[in-house]
């Protein structure tokens, strides 16, 4: 029978609840970045278009 | 899965992420990140906080994984070592191909990254930091000659040198002698410690001043160096970075380190055995308080200049 409360569960979990963390972490940072470029008006696509107020 | 078989799991097959974080050398980090966010700050290109917090980030990762590829290829040495033992890897819970993995990917991400936060010229020169850390100093260079911490220190320099291309995107005579003030007080700075740490360097086979050339030849060695870093320290002072705070901070500190050398260079190993190298931890102790106050001063005279009440240069 497994106990559910053995070591390495707990040791698992803290592996997959930081990993987590550091995925939700890592998506809201590209998220961000895209926001601040975009509003400086960055060409962050590399298409050579960039916003109207840019342009301006 | 049985009980038995889950008991007979080996530690290193279940790492926490502790232990990842660990490989990171999160004390190291800590430092990258300070100097990194001076060297940012103090550049003349304002910056958006958000960019400033993930460029720092990034710079930050990209030393972690340089730490974890240390921690790799050096794995051997840090089992025989009092110091390294209970590592990740010579403790037994992270396995050498992870910490290989780990290291790669976060390299590689953290100068994409970086790339895409900033520019082109941080993320090569993150990049090359990588490179240099790992390649010429961690496999080359530090089993070889006893020079190995100002090679090392090299690379901890680096920092405020990416964080000033972050705002600038290019290299500077300021980003320059940032990069000079750390890669100069590190031989001194270390080179204290050996002296009165009892080190099994000379078990890992890694050649130490201390060991190789003797504890005078050290002594030496520090006034020397100690003699050049008053000169970048003070000629930072005279370039758009430097202002009144740094000028002071700047003599006031060199004054003490230069005292301090000069005092232990008039020691010999017997002196110092007598009061239990107290000269020597005072000059330690002081080396760490020398690099973070420059620092500060730096970001001082940055605010001061913000807020408009000083000029340019000193």
């Amino acid at each position: 029978m497994i106990r559910a409360t053995h070591e390495i569960h707990d040791r698992r979990r803290s592996r997959n609840l930081g990993l987590g963390l550091v995925l939700i972490a890592f998506v809201g940072i590209v998220f961000g970045m895209t926001i601040v470029k975009v509003g400086n008006g960055e060409d962050v696509l590399g298409t050579g278009m960039v916003t109207q107020e840019a342009g301006q | 899965m049985s009980d038995t078989s889950l008991h007979n799991l080996t530690r290193s097959a279940e790492p926490e992420f502790a232990d990842y974080v660990a490989l990171l050398k999160p004390r190291v980090m800590s430092l990258v990140v300070f100097t990194a966010l001076v060297g940012l700050l103090v550049a003349p290109v304002p910056v958006h906080p958000f960019i400033v917090f993930t460029s720092v980030l990034f710079i930050a990762i990209g030393g972690g994984a340089s730490g974890a590829l240390n921690m790799w290829w050096d794995a051997d040495i840090d089992r025989i070592m009092r110091r390294t033992a209970k590592r990740p890897i010579p403790s037994g819970k992270v396995s050498e191909g992870e910490a290989l993995g780990l290291g790669l990917a976060l390299s590689g991400l953290s100068v994409m990254m970086l790339a895409l936060s900033a520019n082109l010229v941080a993320a090569g020169l993150l990049a090359f930091t990588i490179f240099f850390y790992v390649v010429i100093y961690t496999m080359w260079l530090k089993r070889w000659t006893p020079q190995n911490i100002v090679i090392g220190g090299a690379a901890g320099a680096f920092p405020p040198m990416i964080g000033w291309a972050v705002a600038t995107g290019g290299v500077s005579v300021e980003s320059v002698l940032m990069f000079m003030l750390i890669f100069i007080w590190t031989p001194p700075h270390f080179w204290s410690l050996a002296l009165f740490m009892k080190s099994d360097y000379d078990d890992a086979g890694v050649p130490m001043l201390t060991v190789t050339h003797g504890h005078d030849a050290t002594r030496r060695h520090i006034l020397g160096y100690t003699v050049l870093l008053a000169a970048c320290s003070l000629g930072l002072a005279f370039t758009t970075i430097g202002g009144p705070v740094y000028l002071t901070a700047a003599l006031v500190l060199n004054f003490r380190f230069l005292v301090g050398a000069w005092k232990l260079w008039k020691r010999d190993t017997p002196q110092a055995e007598a009061d239990a190298y107290g000269e020597e931890k005072r000059f330690f102790k002081l080396s760490l308080w020398y690099l973070f106050l420059h620092f500060s001063a730096l970001l001082a005279d940055a605010a001061l200049r913000g807020l408009g009440l000083t000029g340019g240069a000193a």
